[in-house]
C-alpha cells in the first residue's frame, strides 16, 4: 500500500490552511488484477451555464510527472463542466513563485492554482500547490499530497478536488471511484472499477455468466452485485482488496436487487424463497434473514434513505410499476410517483432531498428526478433506453447506462440536465454503473 | 391434449426400461473401461444432456421441448403449451429423482431488477402449473434470469417474443 498524505511539515505559510486537511489520507492500491482490455474514455457534450474562468498553471518540477499531474487536475475541472480553463500569464510559476494578480486578471482569470512536483526520498514525491482568488488577491486553498509514481494522477485528483471544493462550495468527486459491468463479446462480463475519470480500470470479477447490480458499501471497500454464475441471481459482497468474496443470499428462487443500509451493517435484498419477489433484509455476512413486504405483487428495487428512516422501491400493486416507499423496518407503503404508467429504480440523492428514477415517456425509457418536498419531476433526457441512476456522492452528477447505436455506454448528467459527459469502451457494451462513496 | 399425452407416455414407459431409473446426477458416473486404460471423467457437477434418457432429447418427444411463450407483460400460460406443461409434469410424477430448473426471461424493455421480477413471474407460472399437475415442490425450482440471456438479440417485436420465454432444465443441463 502506497500513503499519500497530506506533510503537515511543509510549509510555514501553509499552517493555517493545514488545519483544514489535518486528517490522513490513504491512497489504497487495491490488489485487482488489471484489466488489459476497455479503459473508459470521457467525452463532454454539455457545459454549465456560468463556467469558472480558472488558470492551472503548468506545475514545476521534473517535466513528465510535472505535465502529468497538471493535465490531470486541468482535465478533472474541464470535464466537471464548471470551469473554463485560462491560459496562464506568468511563466514558470509554482507555489512559491508570488502572483502577479493584475496579470492573471487580464486575461480573465476569477481564480489561479500553481504547484510543483519533487522528489522527497526513496521513490515518494510530494505535489504542492496554492489555489487564489485573483479578485480579492488572496490565498484560497494550500496543500501538499506526497505520492509514488504510480500513484501520481491519485494526488492530482486530489488537488482538482480541494480547487473543486474552494470554488464551487461543496465536495469534489474525482478522487473517487465508480463500478460498472462491460460485457465483452458473448459470454464474458467483467465487473471493472476504475476512477472517476474512467481510467485505471480493473476487473474486480470475471464471468461467463452476466452480473448485475453492483452497489458500493458505505465505507468503499466492498460491492455487492448479482452474479449468475450458478445459472441463477445470487446475491454477493465482494471485498475488493481481497477478492474475498461472500454469499449473502442464495435461497431457493431468485436473490437480487442488494441495497446497503446507511450504516453498511445490512442489505435489502429481494428473495422469492417465499414466492413472488418480495423484500428482505440480511446481514450484510448472509444471516438474520428479514421479510419486510408481504404483497401479492411484484415489490423490488429497494434503496435506504440516506437517513436510514424509509425503503423506497418499486413495486406494481397498483397496476403497473410505481415507486413506493415504507418505513425500513416494513409497514403501510405510500405511493411516490404518479405520472406515467412506468417508473422504476428509484436512488436517493445524498442529502436526501431528490430522487432520481426512470420514467417511460413517450416510449422511451428516460432519467428523471423529483424534488420530494413538492413532487415535482424534471426529464432529464432524451433518450430510449436510461437505467440504473446512480447519484455522485456530492450529488452533482447522476450516473446512468443508456445506449448509442445499439451499444451501452454510461453517461453522467448533471441534476439539472445541462451537463452530460458519455463515458465508453471501444471494445465492448458497459452497463450497470454505481458511483462510489467520497474516499475516507 | 389426450392425443399427445398417450405417445408421451408410451415414451416415457419406453425410456423407463431402457435408462436405469437412478440416473440422477449424483449416481451417473460413467463406467470404467478397460480395453485402452483410457478412463472417463466424471463431472460432479452434472451430466451432460447426451447422458439425459433420449425421451427427454428425442426432438420426436414432446419432452424434448423445453420453452413456454409468453405474450408481451402476461404471465399466463398459453392453451397452446397445455400438453407440453402437461408432459413435463408427468415425467416428473414418474421420475422423482429428476430435478428441474424452470429459468423465466423477458425481453429487454425496462429495468433490469425489474425485468428480473417478470421473468420470476413466468417461471413460477410454469411451476404452479407443474405442482398442480403432480411435480412435488422439491423437484421444482424457479428463477428467473430476466432480460441477462436473450435468445435473440435483434430490437425487434418477432425478437421480443422469443425472449419473453419459461425453460424447463433437468438435472444435468444447469
Amino acid at each position: 500500500m502506497s500513503k499519500c498524505r497530506y506533510n503537515l511539515d511543509f510549509s510555514k505559510g501553509f499552517k493555517a490552511m493545514m488545519r483544514t486537511f489535518r486528517h490522513l489520507i490513504l491512497l489504497c492500491a487495491a490488489a485487482l488484477s488489471f484489466s488489459a482490455q476497455a479503459q473508459l474514455s470521457i467525452e463532454v457534450t454539455g457545459a454549465g451555464a456560468n463556467r469558472i474562468p480558472v488558470t492551472i498553471a503548468d506545475f514545476g518540477g521534473e517535466a513528465g510527472l510535472s505535465r502529468a499531474i497538471t493535465g490531470v487536475i486541468r482535465g478533472d475541472l474541464e470535464r466537471s463542466g464548471l470551469f473554463k480553463m485560462v491560459e496562464q500569464a506568468q511563466m514558470p510559476m509554482t507555489e512559491a513563485s508570488s502572483v502577479d494578480f493584475n496579470a492573471a486578471r487580464s486575461r480573465g482569470a476569477d481564480a489561479l492554482a500553481a504547484g510543483s512536483i519533487g522528489a522527497v526520498d526513496n521513490g515518494r514525491y510530494e505535489a504542492r500547490f496554492r489555489l487564489y482568488d485573483i479578485n480579492k488577491q488572496s490565498q484560497l486553498a494550500g496543500a501538499a499530497f506526497v505520492t509514488t509514481q504510480p500513484l501520481l494522477r491519485a494526488a492530482g485528483h486530489r488537488i482538482a478536488d480541494v480547487i473543486y471544493e474552494k470554488l464551487i462550495g461543496e465536495p469534489g468527486v474525482f478522487s473517487t471511484r465508480i463500478a460498472y459491468v462491460v460485457k465483452v463479446g458473448v459470454g464474458r462480463f467483467e465487473l471493472q472499477i476504475a476512477d472517476a475519470d474512467g481510467q485505471n480500470a480493473q476487473a474486480a470479477l470475471i464471468s461467463k455468466e452476466p452480473i448485475i447490480s453492483p452497489t458500493w458499501s458505505p465505507d468503499g471497500a466492498r460491492l455487492a452485485y448479482v452474479s449468475f454464475e450458478n445459472k441463477k441471481p445470487v446475491i454477493y459482497v465482494h471485498s475488493l482488496a481481497s477478492g474475498k468474496r461472500t454469499v449473502v443470499a442464495n435461497f431457493k428462487g431468485s436473490n437480487s436487487a442488494p441495497a446497503w443500509s446507511p450504516d453498511g451493517s445490512r442489505l435489502a435484498v429481494v428473495l422469492t424463497k417465499n414466492g413472488g419477489s418480495q423484500i428482505f433484509t440480511v446481514n450484510a455476512d448472509g444471516s438474520g434473514v428479514n421479510r419486510i413486504t408481504s404483497s401479492s405483487a411484484i415489490d423490488t428495487e429497494p434503496q435506504f434513505s440516506p437517513d436510514g428512516r424509509f425503503i423506497y422501491f418499486t413495486s406494481d400493486r397498483g397496476g403497473s410499476p410505481q415507486v413506493y416507499r415504507m418505513p425500513a423496518s416494513g409497514g403501510a407503503a405510500e405511493r411516490v410517483t404518479f405520472e406515467g404508467t412506468y417508473n422504476v429504480t428509484p436512488r436517493l440523492s445524498p442529502d436526501g432531498r431528490s430522487m432520481a428514477f426512470i420514467s417511460r415517456r413517450d416510449g422511451g425509457f428516460r432519467l428523471a428526478v423529483m424534488d420530494l418536498a413538492s413532487r415535482q419531476v424534471q426529464i432529464l433526457t432524451d433518450s430510449h433506453k436510461d437505467e440504473s441512476p446512480s447519484f455522485a456522492p456530492n450529488g452533482r452528477m447522476i450516473l446512468i447506462a443508456t445506449e448509442i447505436g445499439n451499444r451501452g455506454v454510461l453517461s453522467a448528467v448533471s441534476i439539472d440536465g445541462r451537463i452530460k459527459q458519455r463515458l465508453s469502451v471501444a471494445a465492448g457494451d458497459v452497463r450497470e454503473p454505481a458511483w462510489g462513496p467520497f474516499q475516507k | 391434449m389426450k392425443k399427445l399425452i398417450i405417445p408421451a407416455l408410451l415414451a416415457l414407459i419406453v425410456a423407463g426400461c431402457s435408462s436405469s431409473p437412478d440416473i440422477g446426477a449424483e449416481q451417473s458416473g460413467a463406467p470404467v473401461e478397460g480395453r485402452d486404460g483410457k478412463v472417463n471423467t466424471v463431472n460432479a457437477g452434472g451430466m451432460g444432456s447426451s447422458q439425459l434418457p433420449a425421451v427427454l432429447t428425442d426432438p420426436k418427444s414432446i419432452l424434448s421441448k423445453r420453452s413456454v411463450y409468453f405474450d408481451y407483460d402476461r404471465f399466463d400460460i398459453k392453451p397452446e403449451y397445455a400438453d407440453l406443461v402437461s408432459a413435463h409434469a408427468k415425467f416428473l410424477v414418474n421420475n422423482r429423482q429428476f430435478k428441474m430448473l424452470i429459468q423465466g426471461n423477458t425481453d429487454e424493455r425496462g429495468s433490469r431488477e425489474y425485468n428480473l421480477a417478470l421473468g420470476q413471474k413466468r417461471a413460477d407460472a410454469v411451476k404452479k402449473a407443474l405442482i398442480l399437475l403432480g411435480a412435488q415442490e422439491e423437484q421444482v425450482e424457479s428463477v428467473s434470469l430476466g432480460e441477462e440471456k436473450p435468445a435473440c438479440v435483434d430490437q425487434n417485436d418477432s425478437c421480443w417474443a422469443k425472449n419473453r420465454r419459461g425453460d424447463m432444465l433437468y438435472s444435468g443441463e444447469f
